[in-house]
């Protein structure tokens, strides 16, 4: 059991989203960086998948209801447990009162707190990710706020010592994300998608858990941004009327009427995440082959981690 | 079939999208239903959701289980099943009657979409409940069916300022679209009337009253007594 008692400006519980009712309108949800959610669940001794508390930028702080072990992953912040500091990326066992607090994050946007056993919140739709536009899933369908009290589930791993340094990211106010140009890449002259390959692109306050606005030299269409409406993956980075891409993230509506320049390969998702209004963002072509080669690299490379550290309770 | 589609995209390494054509059309939103149908049923292991749309379906993927080589296999395989989009004529989706309350403060554009078209409330009523409209695609919010179909003589532009708030349930028109509000959001549409009907509801046994490929009605239950008929 896990009480809020500063939730700073959007915390929110996920897991690792929700598949299966795209069809139906429901966005997938979910963290908006994954790997730093998997690795803490693997730390804390949960499935990977198990929901986690999403913080945006920090000023968090909560009290443990009862002993139990959790980790902090995410973005790069001060964190103090009873006002001594703690180390991100490592599991620490609490006793009941103990409190954690972290501080703005200094790199990054995103930290994840997972506890052991995951937050019991129901399972709607087959998720217990958040889905704050329409009000359903996590904890009561919203945001976090103080006094909320969630409940914890048990683990069925132990936690897990140490981390391979791998896994620790580094992240960076200049951002470099790769990504595979479509679906729509014919709607823009060729002069545009160099001008995007080469260009510096700058994050906007606009930005949220839907997607990443930016800033940087306008994108024109051959004809127009409209297309008729299509489904949209993870990571696509749609450029509507003023030339301006929006990169869409893990709220994005299932379907949109504008065009799709390109899409962020799935490896680069949490990097993209973890980006602030005023971080610089490029974007490197690579084709599909590739992308998915880099990204069953890392998930070998995880799969295989995870394997030699798990151990059954 | 066009000989040139479908067409294959690759979006990033997480989808494929498969595009029928550049139209709303009905032959090809059949084609778009019938492998939508046909993979959902095949439950493909890695497959994570397919997203049909008006001429298109979006097939999302974990690549740790499944390649596109495998997934343009599978579609294929349906493709070449010829027979199956005469079988989708036959099996088109359900009828489903939609009870609507025109005008009034369910419907706060009526009298405007009137205006527009130079007709009475009477008339619009009448043109908007005559057809048999098709679900073409579920988006911009959980549940909210795209519709085709529209009588011509009713394509409206969308308000100049959109509402922020439009409360679920209520029925608009926007351009050559009429559609309903699933849960209460921001939106621009002319709203001519509601329905008591849930669209969504998360925490049903049944959480959609509508799925892709269904087929629409709109009753009018109730005329409210200040609009002009």
């Amino acid at each position: 059991m896990i009480r809020i008692l500063e939730p700073g400006p959007f915390a929110t519980v996920q897991d690792l989203g929700r598949y299966g009712y795209q069809d139906r309108g429901v966005p997938v949800s979910g963290a908006m960086d994954p790997l730093s959610l998997r690795v803490g669940n693997v730390l804390v001794g949960n499935d990977e998948g198990a929901a986690g508390i999403e913080i945006t930028w920090g000023g968090f702080e909560a009290e443990f209801g009862e002993d139990g072990v959790f980790c902090l992953t995410g973005a790069q912040a001060d964190a103090r447990l009873n006002g001594a500091p703690i180390p991100f990326w490592n599991p620490l066992s609490v006793r009941k009162g103990d409190r954690v607090r972290i501080d703005t994050a200094s790199v990054g946007a995103r930290i994840y707190c997972c506890v052991a056993g995951g937050m019991d919140v129901p399972i709607v739709m087959g998720s217990r990710s958040t889905y704050v536009k329409a009000g359903f899933g996590g904890f009561e369908g919203r945001v976090l706020q103080r006094g909320d009290t969630l409940a914890c589930g048990k683990p069925p791993y132990r936690p897990v010592p140490f981390i391979d340094p791998h896994w620790v990211p580094l992240w960076g106010e200049d951002v470099l994300v790769r990504c595979v140009f479509g679906p729509q890449a014919d709607a823009f002259p060729e002069e545009i998608l160099e001008i995007f390959g080469s260009s510096e692109y700058i994050v906007t306050s606009r930005s949220d858990r839907m997607g990443i606005a930016l800033d940087g030299t306008p994108l024109a269409h051959r004809t127009g941004p409209d297309i008729l409406s299509d489904g949209i993956v993870s990571g696509a980075v749609q450029v509507p009327g003023d030339g301006r891409p929006i990169v869409l993230m893990a709220d994005r509506q299932t379907t949109g009427g504008y065009t799709k320049i390109a899409t962020v390969i799935r490896s680069d998702i949490p990097r993209m995440a973890q980006v602030l209004p005023g971080y610089r963002i490029r974007f490197e072509a690579v084709d599909p082959s590739e992308a998915r080669w880099l990204t069953l690299k890392e998930e070998f490379r995880f799969r295989r981690w995870v394997e030699s550290v798990r151990s059954e309770r | 079939m066009n000989e040139t589609y479908p067409r294959y995209h690759a979006c990033g390494d997480s989808g494929l999208l498969v595009e029928f054509g550049t139209v709303i059309d009905p032959s090809v939103h059949r084609q778009v239903m019938h492998v939508y149908r046909t993979l959902k049923a095949k439950n493909i292991g890695g497959v994570l959701d397919v997203v049909p749309a008006y001429a298109s379906l979006l097939v999302q993927i974990d690549p740790w289980r499944i390649s596109f080589e495998r997934l343009r296999m599978e579609i294929d395989e349906v493709l070449a099943d010829a027979s199956g989009t005469e079988q989708e004529h036959a099996a088109e989706g359900r009828i489903v009657d939609i009870p609507v309350s025109y005008g009034g403060e369910d419907g706060p554009d009526l009298e405007e979409v009137c205006r527009y078209h130079g007709l009475s409330a009477k008339e619009v009523i009448a043109l908007h409940t005559a057809p048999l409209y098709t679900v073409y695609m579920i988006g911009f919010t959980p549940g909210f069916p795209y519709l085709g179909g529209l009588d011509p003589r009713l394509i409206t532009p969308r308000r100049t300022t959109p509402r922020k708030r439009v409360p679920a349930g209520s029925v608009g028109i926007a351009d050559r679209q009429t559609g309903i509000y699933s849960i209460d959001s921001p939106g621009g549409w002319q709203l001519i009337g509601r329905t008591p009907l849930r669209l969504f509801d998360p925490k049903g046994k049944r959480p959609f009253l509508l799925e892709p490929g269904d087929r629409i009605r709109f009753v009018p239950i109730l005329v409210h007594k200040e609009v002009p008929i």
